[in-house]
Parts: C-alpha cells; sequence; structure tokens
C-alpha cells in the first residue's frame, strides 16, 4: 500500500467540498477516481499534491503519518500530480520545465538535464526534445513533459487529473500504454476520469465519490458502465440516448461553398455546403481542429467568408434571408444561437467575473428602451437555469469561474437554449462533462429538437454522435467528406471519413 | 568635439541613473510584479544617502572617505528598499492591485524626499547650503592615470566608481537569468507562479526578495544622482522623478534583458541630452526633442509586437497577484 487517507475533510466557507474521506493508494495498481463534477476528486488529489491542506484527518504514505504543506511536501513523499491545466512555462524548454524548482543550486547544467530526460524517455517511450520550447508544443506533447516532469523528480505515486479531456483517441492510447508500463514497474497510478469506457480499459480498481463523500470501491472487473454510474449518481438510470423520429423537417439553414482562410493564409474550411433542417440534429464528426470551430462562427457571424461563399437562413415564417454579411447581433436576433464550449471552457461565450445573472445580461443588455438595464429578468432566468439543470452554484452572484467545469458548461448551454432559438449550434456541448451531466445535456438538445429546432451538434465522441444524430456531416481538412445517415452509419464508417480525404470532395447529400 | 564628447559624458551619467533604475526594475518585473513606484524608490534612495552622508560628515572633523561611501549606500540601499518592501507587503501578502500601489509609492517616495530634503536645506542653513563634500567627492573620484588619457579618457574614464558598477550589477543580472537555477526559478514564478507553486518552489519568497533587492539596486540610481550628479546637494526639480519614469520604459525597451541595458541606458541618456547640444532649438521645439526616450519606447513596443517572439514578451502574470487556492 502506498497511501492511506483517514477521514479528509476539507470545506471551501460553506461548501463540503471532502467530507469524511477514508481511502487507499495502491503500488502496482492503477485506480480509477470517477465521480460527478464537483464530486470533490480534484480537491481530494490536491490535498496529496500539496496544493490544498486538509482540514481534518490524517493522510498515511508507507504507513508513515505525513503533513503535506505544499507541493514540495508532496515531491518529497514521491508523489506527483498531473494538473488538468497543464503547470509548464511556455517560454521554457522542456528541460527547463523539469528542472524547475529543483533543490539543486547553481548553474543550469542544460547538458546532464537532457541525458537524463532522454533516459525516461528511452524507459518509457516519450517523444521528448529536451530543447523544445513549450509553445511550440502539442496539447499531448505538453502532458508527455508533464509526466516526464513528474517521473524525474522520482515519483511512485502519479496522479492524472482528467488526461484523456483533451487527447486525441490514439493519444489517449498511447498515455495508457505508458500509465501500464508505470504499473509494471511497481509505481501506484491514479487516473480522474468521466469515461467510463476509460476507466474500465485502464483500471484495476474504481474508487467512487459522490458529494464530497467516499461511496466505495469495486475491482474494475466485477463493474458495468451502469453499475459504476449508479454508484456515481446514487440511483438507477438508464444509458440510452433517446431519438426521436425528426418531424416535419423543413429546410432552416443552408451553407454553400463556405470557404474561410485563416490569419495565417491557410485555408480551413474549403467549399463547404450542406443544409440543416428544422427537428433534426445534425451532428458534425471530425479530428479536432478539422474547421469545426471555424464553420459554426462562420454561422454566427464571426469569421470572414471568402467570396463566393453564401449562407441562407429559412424562417419558419417561410421567406429566406441571407446571412453572409450580416453582424453577429443580426444573425442572433434572427434566432440563431452558438454555444461553444472551447478548450478552456470559459473562453467564449461566458465571462468568469461576472455571476450567472450577470451572464445572463450578456446577450440581451441592449433590448427595451429604458436607459438603465433590466436586472430583474436576467436574474429570473438565472434562477431557472440553476433548478433546471442543477447548477452547483452558492448563488447566483458567485463569479462563474469559482464553479466547476461542467457547472459552467451547463450555464452557458441553458443560456444558449433559454433564448428560444430556431438554429442551436453547440460545440464539445459534454467536454468534460461527467455521464450525468452529460445526460442532461442531450435531454435538453432533444427537448428543442422536438419544439421544432434546427440543432447542430460538433461532438467528440463518436458513440454519442452515432447515438443522438439524425444526420452526420463528417469534416476532413477543412472539407465535407461525407454525410452519413445516423440511424445507419457505422463508427468505422465515420472514422474512415475522418481521416481519409476523398479526393472527389463529396458535396452535400 | 568637445560638445560632442560632453553629451556623451551627460549621457553616460544619466543613462546610469537610468541603467541601475531599469536593472533593478527588470529583476523586480521578472518576478511578476510591476513596480511603478521605481522614481519613489530612487528619491527614497537619494535623500537617505544624503541624510546619512549630512550627519556622518557633520559628526566628524576629518571624515573617511571610505565610510562616506560606506554610509550613504547602505543608508540609500536600505531605505529603497524599505520602499521596496512596503510594496511587496501591500501586493504579495495584501494582493492590493500593482499599478495602484506603485503609483502610490511613486508619489510617497517623492514628498518624503522632497520633505526631508526641504528639511536639510534649512538645516544646512539655505538651498545648496548641504555640504557633505567629501562623500561627493568620494563617489565622484575617477580612475587616476586613465582619466588622463585625452579624448578616450574623458569618454571612457571620467566617471566614478558607480558608473562601472552599473554595467556589472547590468551584466551580473543577465547572467543571473541565463544561467542560474535561482534565476530560473525565479523567472517561472513571474511567467507562471502557479506552475511555480506547483514545482515546489515558494512564490512569496522569490517575489519578496525579487522585488526588495530589485528596488535596492533601482535605488542606486537615486545615490548616483544625488552624489556625483549634483554633487551632493538636493534641488527639488523632479529630475529623479523623470529619471525613474525613463527607468521603467527602459525595461520595456530593453525587452526585459538586462544586457540591453547596458547600451540602452546610454542611447536613452543621449536622447534625454540632445536638445541640449543642437542649435537653435526654441523653448517649444526643445520639447519635442525630449520626448525622444518615450517615443523610441513605442516604436520597439510596436515592431516587437509584430514580431511576436515569445521571449520578447513581458512575463506573462506581469502586474497580477498570485492566490493559491484561487481558481
Amino acid at each position: 500500500m502506498a497511501i492511506r487517507l483517514e477521514n479528509i475533510t476539507k470545506t471551501f466557507g460553506t461548501v463540503h467540498a471532502n467530507h469524511n474521506i477514508s481511502m487507499e493508494i495502491r503500488r502496482g495498481e492503477i485506480l480509477s477516481l470517477l465521480g460527478e463534477n464537483g464530486s470533490g476528486k480534484t480537491t481530494l488529489m490536491n490535498m496529496l499534491s500539496g496544493i490544498y491542506y486538509p482540514d481534518a484527518g490524517q493522510i498515511y504514505v508507507d504507513g508513515r503519518e505525513v503533513s503535506i504543506r505544499s507541493p514540495k511536501d508532496a515531491f518529497d513523499l514521491g508523489i506527483g500530480m498531473i494538473h488538468q491545466h497543464f503547470k509548464l512555462v511556455d517560454v521554457f524548454t522542456a528541460a527547463e520545465n523539469v528542472i524547475l524548482g529543483l533543490p539543486e543550486r547553481g548553474r543550469v547544467n542544460r547538458r546532464t538535464v537532457a541525458k537524463k530526460v532522454r533516459e525516461i524517455c528511452e524507459r518509457y517511450g516519450f517523444e521528448v526534445d529536451p530543447n523544445q520550447k513549450v509553445y511550440d508544443m502539442s496539447v499531448s506533447q505538453k502532458q508527455t513533459l508533464e509526466i516526464v516532469k513528474v517521473l524525474y523528480r522520482g515519483a511512485n505515486v502519479l496522479i492524472l487529473d482528467e488526461p484523456t479531456a483533451v487527447l486525441t483517441p490514439q493519444e489517449a492510447d498511447k498515455l495508457f500504454a505508458v500509465m501500464r508500463r508505470m504499473r509494471a514497474d511497481g509505481k501506484a497510478v491514479v487516473i480522474i476520469t468521466h469515461k467510463l469506457h476509460e476507466v474500465l480499459s485502464v483500471s484495476d480498481r474504481v474508487a467512487i465519490l459522490r458529494k464530497g463523500e467516499y461511496v466505495g470501491d469495486v475491482p474494475t472487473r466485477e463493474a458495468t458502465e451502469l453499475s459504476l454510474t449508479e454508484m456515481m449518481v446514487g440511483q438507477k438510470v438508464s444509458l440510452n440516448i433517446d431519438r426521436p423520429e425528426p418531424v416535419n423537417p423543413r429546410r432552416r439553414l443552408s451553407v454553400e461553398h463556405l470557404s474561410i482562410v485563416n490569419a495565417e493564409g491557410v485555408k480551413v474550411l474549403d467549399d463547404v455546403s450542406f443544409e440543416c433542417n428544422s427537428g433534426e440534429i445534425l451532428g458534425i464528426a471530425g479530428i479536432s481542429g478539422c474547421g469545426q470551430r471555424e464553420l459554426l462562427e462562420a454561422i454566427a457571424g464571426l469569421q470572414r467568408e471568402e467570396p463566393g461563399s453564401s449562407i441562407k437562413y429559412y424562417p419558419p415564417a417561410g421567406g429566406e434571408e441571407e446571412l453572409t454579411l450580416c453582424t453577429p447581433r443580426q444573425i442572433r436576433d434572427h434566432g440563431i444561437a452558438l454555444s461553444f464550449v472551447p478548450e478552456d471552457r470559459l473562453g467564449m461565450g461566458l465571462v468568469g467575473g461576472f455571476g450567472m445573472s450577470d451572464n445572463m445580461m450578456l446577450k440581451d443588455y441592449n433590448n427595451g428602451h429604458s436607459f438603465f438595464t433590466d436586472r430583474t429578468r436576467p436574474r429570473e432566468l438565472a434562477a431557472r437555469i440553476k433548478e433546471d439543470l442543477a447548477v452547483q452554484t452558492p448563488d447566483l452572484i458567485t463569479p462563474v469561474r469559482k464553479l466547476s467545469g461542467g457547472n459552467v458548461q451547463k450555464v452557458l448551454v441553458g443560456r444558449e437554449i433559454a433564448a428560444a432559438p430556431s438554429v442551436l449550434m453547440t460545440a464539445y456541448a459534454v467536454r468534460g462533462l461527467d455521464i450525468n451531466t452529460s445526460y442532461t445535456i442531450y435531454r435538453l438538445l432533444n427537448e428543442q429538437k422536438k419544439k421544432g429546432v434546427a440543432v447542430i451538434f460538433v461532438g467528440e465522441d463518436l458513440d454519442v454522435l452515432l447515438e443522438l444524430c439524425d444526420r452526420i456531416l463528417v469534416l476532413c481538412a477543412g472539407r465535407v467528406n461525407g454525410v452519413l445517415d445516423g440511424r445507419s452509419a457505422k463508427k468505422e464508417e465515420v472514422g474512415l471519413l475522418m481521416t481519409n480525404l476523398n479526393k472527389k470532395g463529396e458535396g452535400a447529400a | 568635439m568637445d560638445s560632442f564628447i560632453s553629451l556623451i559624458q551627460a549621457a553616460v551619467v544619466f543613462g546610469t541613473v537610468i541603467m541601475f533604475g531599469a536593472v533593478g526594475e527588470t529583476l523586480t518585473e521578472k518576478s511578476g510584479n510591476l513596480n511603478l513606484g521605481v522614481p519613489g524608490i530612487m528619491y527614497l534612495g537619494g535623500i537617505a544617502s544624503l541624510t546619512g552622508a549630512f550627519f556622518y560628515e557633520s559628526a566628524v572633523a576629518s571624515p573617511n572617505a571610505i565610510l562616506c561611501v560606506l554610509i550613504a549606500l547602505v543608508c540609500g540601499v536600505g531605505a529603497s528598499m524599505l520602499g521596496g518592501l512596503i510594496y511587496s507587503f501591500l501586493t504579495i501578502t495584501l494582493r492590493a492591485n500593482q499599478n495602484v500601489s506603485g503609483l502610490a509609492l511613486s508619489i510617497f517616495g517623492s514628498g518624503v524626499a522632497n520633505f526631508f530634503g526641504g528639511s536639510l536645506n534649512k538645516l544646512a542653513g539655505g538651498v545648496g547650503q548641504i555640504s557633505v563634500a567629501s562623500t561627493s567627492a568620494a563617489f565622484r573620484a575617477q580612475i587616476p592615470l586613465l582619466s588622463g588619457l585625452g579624448v578616450p579618457g574623458r569618454i571612457f574614464f571620467s566617471y566614478g566608481f558607480m558608473m562601472y558598477l552599473a554595467i556589472v550589477i547590468a551584466i551580473l543580472m543577465q547572467c543571473f537569468f541565463s544561467y542560474s537555477r535561482a534565476g530560473l526559478n525565479l523567472r517561472s514564478v513571474g511567467e507562471n507562479p502557479a506552475t511555480a507553486d506547483a514545482a515546489g518552489i515558494n512564490v512569496g519568497r522569490n517575489k519578496y526578495l525579487a522585488t526588495c533587492i530589485g528596488a535596492g539596486i533601482s535605488g542606486l540610481g537615486g545615490i548616483f544622482y544625488v552624489m556625483d550628479y549634483t554633487k551632493g546637494t538636493w534641488a527639488n526639480d523632479g529630475t529623479i522623478e523623470k529619471l525613474g519614469w525613463l527607468a521603467v520604459a527602459l525595461v520595456i525597451f530593453t525587452r526585459w534583458k538586462p544586457k540591453n541595458a547596458v547600451w540602452g541606458a546610454y542611447l536613452f541618456g543621449m536622447m534625454y541630452w540632445l536638445y541640449f547640444y543642437i542649435s537653435g532649438l526654441t523653448r517649444s521645439t526643445q520639447e519635442l526633442f525630449k520626448m525622444l526616450p518615450y517615443v523610441v519606447t513605442i516604436v520597439v513596443l510596436v515592431l516587437v509586437s509584430l514580431r511576436k517572439k515569445r521571449e520578447d514578451q513581458p512575463p506573462e502574470h506581469l502586474g497580477l497577484a498570485y492566490f493559491r487556492e484561487d481558481r
């Protein structure tokens, strides 16, 4: 046994982030820590890595009671954590980041460090160039560097906080291989993740938290997706995503020959044409960075389209409107809503320092003719969203950046839906969300669909796209590489279209 | 020719004041603290060194030159570091807004200095009557043989020891940032304190040390100005303040690299004095020339922003407070 926690409690203000938690972390084992957003997983692990200090309870490392007051104490005990937000200095090289804060004094000997970094890489099969600057690295490279950094410090206990949230499936598989190698090396590995299939494939044991309390642990071989979800949520759940038949679909939006050239002069969208209909969910699949973001932004009026592009909107009342040269506000006033969840969640759509009600106001502060803003309606709306989506926040004026990631997303998606759009675009709406909240979001999207809204759903998880969407448009390198029927398409088929560009450039189906 | 040499000499003297200010401020900013109190800190250094020297010289009959210099330096650096400590306490411990704290320190420093400067003048019996002749002479002592070498002697060796000290400190500072682990750790604090914290670096300690030592170095500029340029007198004309702001501008101009301050400071000094050596300027056209250092700083900012090179950017967390349990 590597670490034992006894009766750990941590409160923030009046909120119990962790309450009386007792659990074990063992050597030679991969432990999954599972729980809904805001259930206190990260807080608990932060107490092992020295970021937080428990209000009550004991931590034993190798049977000895310890007090971890700072990250340095954690390193000294051989505990290393890879945080969800990378702790790397962008302007430093990989090697400089690795040796940061180590107790050695005097000159930096870059050659020795580089040599030792290469040794670690060879041992575990990493590819890290010690002299590469972090700002030149991809997300996956940064994560690898984080792991190298922890191993360089001789960590025996590795904690990974949602490591796969930003990785492609291939990169995630590579990471799992590394984790298995570390387990074989006798290290204790803890992984925090929401993706149940990852939990089942990589871990040996699953520990579950619910609302800051420890529910229990089970060996992974005895667990199923359903049993884990029930432990997490605390009640019976169904893991089927609903897919009602589209009722009376009408053309709502048509995109023709859309091309976008970005600031670096790269053509990120190339002659994209498609249509989307009311009462239908159109899924957009593709490897990340294939133009999904630009496509949605173009429709929302945030991109400059190349000549020849045309985006037309067909209001439910009839007629047609050209959107190509409209301002974002004009487009929004037509009833086209965009909720984009970027990698850092707060980047677009919400103001981190504002509370929930002020964020509601961002969209409609300009309505009405009074000199003063109307604060009552946004407050009511915020209260309703908090109620409907079970947003966990002490009150409506707490800055949203203080909420956990999942709750931030509920606020964003909730606000967009509340605008009663006729076209609703969401991108990565469930990114980093726990399974229960994800299902809440799917349910909300389905409700919109039943109301006759045209929903565009950009997703990452192919299983979800195949279960939720009526049609799936596959983007590959900025081109439409095919449109499939959601009910009959096979996962392999979509995967193939995502990676292999169809040379003929099939248009809208 | 003569006027060109005296332009260079004037540029070097003012450049040295600016260089001290800028190198100290660079150290502070590398820790993520944007201390706009440089003018105030220079004031504090100047007045404290003058006060210390004044009381020492009036207490003993024949002042010892080495002791004179030591007392002036200890008083001046001590007072500047105290200024840095006030700023550190406000911004690091209390997490007050850095811009406001820095500006307050600037106003506070100039107020304190001019108050005590006036008092000293009164004690000495009138403006310009303060006599710290021995101390000033020690500060202004030139290298005996080299300074008599004609034109090269006048250009390179007609200064007191602090002019060379400034260059040495700037170069040492550059080496500290580039090659030492402590420098690497300090830079990480200014770039990304959460990362530094997670790596086991004591963020608060690094910030306190960098800010206080940085203030001490900036204060040397004030000491040099008072002891060397004004020959140990106090004039309430606001020149120190101007030089202090130029030091802040120079930090940007050097792109946070002290090695660039070595030539950049003299360039600033030259631009400061240029109006004085160009004939035919009226009072109003003079002002155009006095803008030069600031115009150049803006041009550098524009060029740097256009090139978008990450290494030329200010420390990423500059101006922001850090609190570990914040999210």
